[in-house]
């Protein structure tokens, strides 16, 4: 059963990476990556496979992987657009604390619903997006000086906000959200929820085309009439919102609110991710599935390495040189010398 | 002065994604030789030149310099062979002094320490060289002298290697007439020395005033190599632009029509104006005509368009469009007025380099529906293959990367953008400037069948018979301000060259 599972797995994992290859899409770079960690797990990781169904719920280290993965993949979202827009947003991670901490206080200190405290979280994450925005859109400033405002400033705030305590909770609503299972965890499946919804409203409208011309050549694209700023002031807003669910499904995953460390370094995990994925730094086209596997190949790094017994100390090395070697593989001029060798063959 | 042969290339061939750059090319140049390379853009001039300085690798065909094959790897490497090139922007350090410029890279040195005095007196050689008349001091900052003398530098910089073969890539591009005299005089005198000389260029006077020989390119492909006494201009236009004698006098004799009285007005104009940017103006713009606008470089033309699209907010004056008065702020606000503008620098404010072609095109009609309402992807291709077909762009396919096109064709396709919207008013900025002598007969055809269908268009163009060409009525700008306008008879070359002179004689006495 283990085995048929696994052979169905890498049947379907080899069917993507040749569908992928062919009709030439930016995800097959992430996915050669983590098909080949996978690889290197199969062989040497034996506990690495295993499945188990307990209680109605499933378990299993690929399973962890994906949970885990799940906070860095909502980020990521917003972080593509972002990037595709030629902005960069450092203050995620902050405002994941803020988001947290706002819930968490909201339910434990002053007992409102578990309803009115996501919502509440929510909306402060969608008015920290609305001051990135701001800054960017409307007055100007360098998206990296901008944001890394709100990113020092923002936790500050979220400690203002827990008056300087952990708050620790145990609503059950609100701690469905980072430790419930349907089946499989609920973070993946939020995280697929919020794919889905960012996927066809950028791709289903022409909001992602407009991002994307708008982070190729701005002034162009203003004079072809778009409203470059409004575009650009959403972007953040979206981000900041993508921010507040990720602060959510963290804090309630350790059912307290730490201001200090919720969400802690993840913004560049976030950047990486949309980097791994292909989106270019400079803005324009942009992959939001691509960015996804990218959240999801650093998260099956970081497994791996603790499953190798890796010290977390040096843990960081492998992790760069995984990434290194991703985006050597999308920069152009290995792309131009791979095609040039394929030319040849 | 007998001539050998320096450098031949035979049979080269080069190929890009989808594209045959260059196919069987041959190329001979001469000792005592300036050689002009001419063609449309595309044709394939830079693409040969820069397989021959070793940018690009070829991908067939055979280089010899003085009987040697060679293949250089790098401009750097095509410089061991004495090739030197002189690229059209200049390529060096604005803030080093000239002497540096020009022994860059290849400093005197004794035991890792530069030998300053050496490499003042090898600049002053290497300047010495070319004979100039002005002195150059080359201690000074290079960005205290003019572009012009900053060429000259670049040509020194070219020479220092000990060059036989020189390749000025449209050297004359940012020179004024007197400074291109004394460019010519220089490479007149270069040939002297027995230097074979590679000249690039647009401008077909130049390529008679001081070339030997001609080699034409159309397409990649080699329309033939011509003694310039031999080769009549009317023949040369022809050749690059692959058609018939007749069909090219045609185009030169054709005469556009007057205005007719009693067309609706489109667009007036009343002392409309900014600080700083252009004096209160009026002017107005009827249906089916065609304004031109007039003027020296910094007369105000392209300020002028920028107000009519809101891309600048007028800060005096009014604008009335259909009898009701306007304020623009923003491009979009222009758009919804029917407005449309092709602006002066393609790469800046036109295209969207890394989005395709059918995405460029669709771009202004979907800013105007809105991010909701997105076109559905067959209306898109439909909407991208009849502008690709009707404005004749060429391209393997819709999907292509804008900026993978050459100038002319990117042109094409930011006017099909805003053909897409169907405007009313068009404003056109340098529509046919840096793109090749067929598509812009192309584009000017187009504008006088838009003017046909009841469009009205604002034309820019620094190339005052373009203006000519294709208006009825012109308005002439000096100094940020209006100074003249012409109608129907009084649309000509002189009447214009008349207003602008007269003006600036006035200026003087006052």
């Amino acid at each position: 059963m283990r085995i048929a599972i696994i052979a169905l797995f890498w049947l379907v994992m080899l069917g993507l990476l040749y569908h992928t290859r062919k009709t030439r899409n930016v995800v097959f770079w992430p996915l050669l990556a983590l098909a080949c960690l996978l690889f290197f797990n199969l062989l040497f990781t034996p506990q690495f496979y295993q499945l188990d169904w307990w209680e109605g719920h499933l378990y299993g280290v690929p399973i962890d992987i994906l949970n885990h993965s799940s906070k860095v993949a909502i980020l990521s979202l917003g972080m593509t657009l972002v990037i595709a827009c030629g902005g960069i947003d450092l203050s995620v991670g902050a405002v994941m604390a803020i988001a947290g901490a706002m819930m968490a206080m909201m339910s434990k200190e002053m007992g409102y619903s578990p309803w009115a405290c996501i919502a509440a979280a929510l909306a402060l994450g969608i008015i920290a997006g609305m001051w990135n925005g701001f800054l960017v859109a409307i007055m100007g400033i360098p998206p990296m000086v901008a944001t890394l405002i709100l990113m020092v400033a923002g936790r500050g705030v979220a400690q203002l906000i827990t008056n300087g305590q952990i708050i620790i909770f145990n609503d059950p609503i609100l701690t469905f959200i980072g430790n419930g299972f349907i089946a499989i965890p609920f973070p993946f499946i939020l995280m697929l929820i919020m794919f889905a919804l960012t996927y066809s409203f950028t791709r289903g409208t022409a909001v992602g085309y407009m991002v994307e011309s708008v982070g190729d050549n701005e002034v162009a694209a203003r004079r072809a009439g778009l409203n470059s700023r409004l575009i650009k002031y959403l972007v953040y807003v979206f981000a900041g919102f993508c921010a507040a669910v990720a602060g959510l499904v963290m804090t309630s995953n350790i059912r307290s609110a730490d201001a200090n460390n919720i969400g802690l370094n993840l913004e560049l995990d976030a950047i990486m991710s949309v980097v791994i994925g292909g989106t270019a730094m400079t803005g324009g086209r942009f992959y939001l599935a691509s960015s996804v596997v990218g959240a999801i190949l650093i998260q099956t790094l970081t497994t791996t390495m603790y499953a190798k017994d890796v010290s977390p100390v040096v843990a960081p090395v492998p992790k760069a040189l995984v990434i290194l070697a991703v985006c050597l593989l999308q920069s152009d001029r290995v792309k131009r010398y791979l095609a040039s060798r394929q030319e040849a063959a | 002065m007998s001539q050998e042969i320096l450098l031949t290339m035979r049979g080269i061939d080069k190929y890009f994604p989808g594209v045959k750059a260059l196919s069987n090319v041959d190329f001979t140049l001469r000792s005592h030789q300036i050689h002009a390379l001419m063609g449309e853009n595309g044709a394939g001039k830079s693409t040969l030149i820069k397989v021959l300085t070793g940018v690009y690798p070829k991908d067939g065909g055979t280089i010899q310099m003085n009987d040697k094959a060679i293949s250089p790897t790098s401009p750097r490497d095509a410089e061991r062979y004495h090739i030197s090139t002189v690229y059209q922007e200049v390529n060096l350090i604005p803030h080093l002094t000239v002497a540096e410029n020009i022994c860059l890279g290849r400093e005197d040195r004794s035991f890792g320490l530069i030998r300053w005095r050496q490499v003042r007196d090898r600049a002053r050689q290497a300047l010495a060289r070319l004979d100039l008349k002005i002195a150059i001091d080359v201690d000074k900052q290079l960005s205290d002298y003019s572009i012009a003398i900053q060429q000259m530098v670049a040509i020194a910089r070219a020479l220092d290697v000990d060059a036989q073969v020189l390749i000025l890539d449209e050297p004359t591009s940012s020179l004024d007439e007197a400074e291109a005299d004394e460019l010519f005089r220089i490479m007149r005198n270069l040939r002297e020395k027995g230097m074979g000389i590679i000249f690039v260029t647009h401008f077909l006077d130049q390529v008679y005033r001081v070339s030997d020989t001609i080699t034409v390119l159309r397409n990649g492909e080699l329309v033939g190599e011509f003694p310039a006494a031999e080769l009549p201009r009317l023949n040369l236009v022809a050749k690059m632009m692959g058609k018939e004698l007749d069909e090219v006098k045609e185009l030169e004799k054709r005469a556009v029509g007057t205005t007719e009285s009693g067309r609706k007005t489109v667009v007036s104009a009343r002392r409309l104006g900014r600080k700083g940017s252009l004096n209160p103006i009026d002017f107005d713009m009827n249906e089916g005509e065609v304004l031109g606008l007039a003027g020296l470089l910094g007369s105000g033309r392209s300020e002028t368009a920028n107000l009519l699209f809101g891309v600048d907010a007028a800060d005096s004056g009014t604008l009335t469009v259909d009898g009701q008065e306007v304020r623009l702020d923003s491009p979009a606000k222009a758009m919804r007025l029917g407005f449309g503008m092709l602006t002066e620098d393609r790469k800046y404010s036109g295209i969207i380099p890394n989005l395709s072609i059918k995405e460029n095109i669709i771009l202004a009609m979907q800013a105007k529906l809105g991010p909701l309402r997105k076109i559905p992807p067959w209306k898109a291709n439909e909407i991208a293959d009849s502008f690709i077909k009707a404005l004749n762009i060429k391209t393997p396919s819709r999907d292509q990367l804008v900026k993978n096109l050459s100038g002319g064709n990117q042109q094409k396709v930011i006017i099909a953008r805003w053909l897409a919207v169907h405007p009313r008013l068009l404003i056109l900025d340098e529509p046919t400037r840096g793109i090749d002598v067929g598509a812009r007969a192309e584009i000017e055809e187009l504008i006088q069948k838009l003017r046909g269908e009841g469009m009205a268009i604002l034309l820019i163009s620094s190339e005052l018979d373009e203006v000519v060409r294709n208006s009825q009525r012109i308005v002439v700008l000096r100094d940020r301000e209006k100074i003249g306008e012409l109608t129907g008879e009084d649309v000509s070359e002189q009447k214009i060259l008349r207003v602008i002179a007269q003006q600036s004689k006035e200026g003087k006495e006052q």
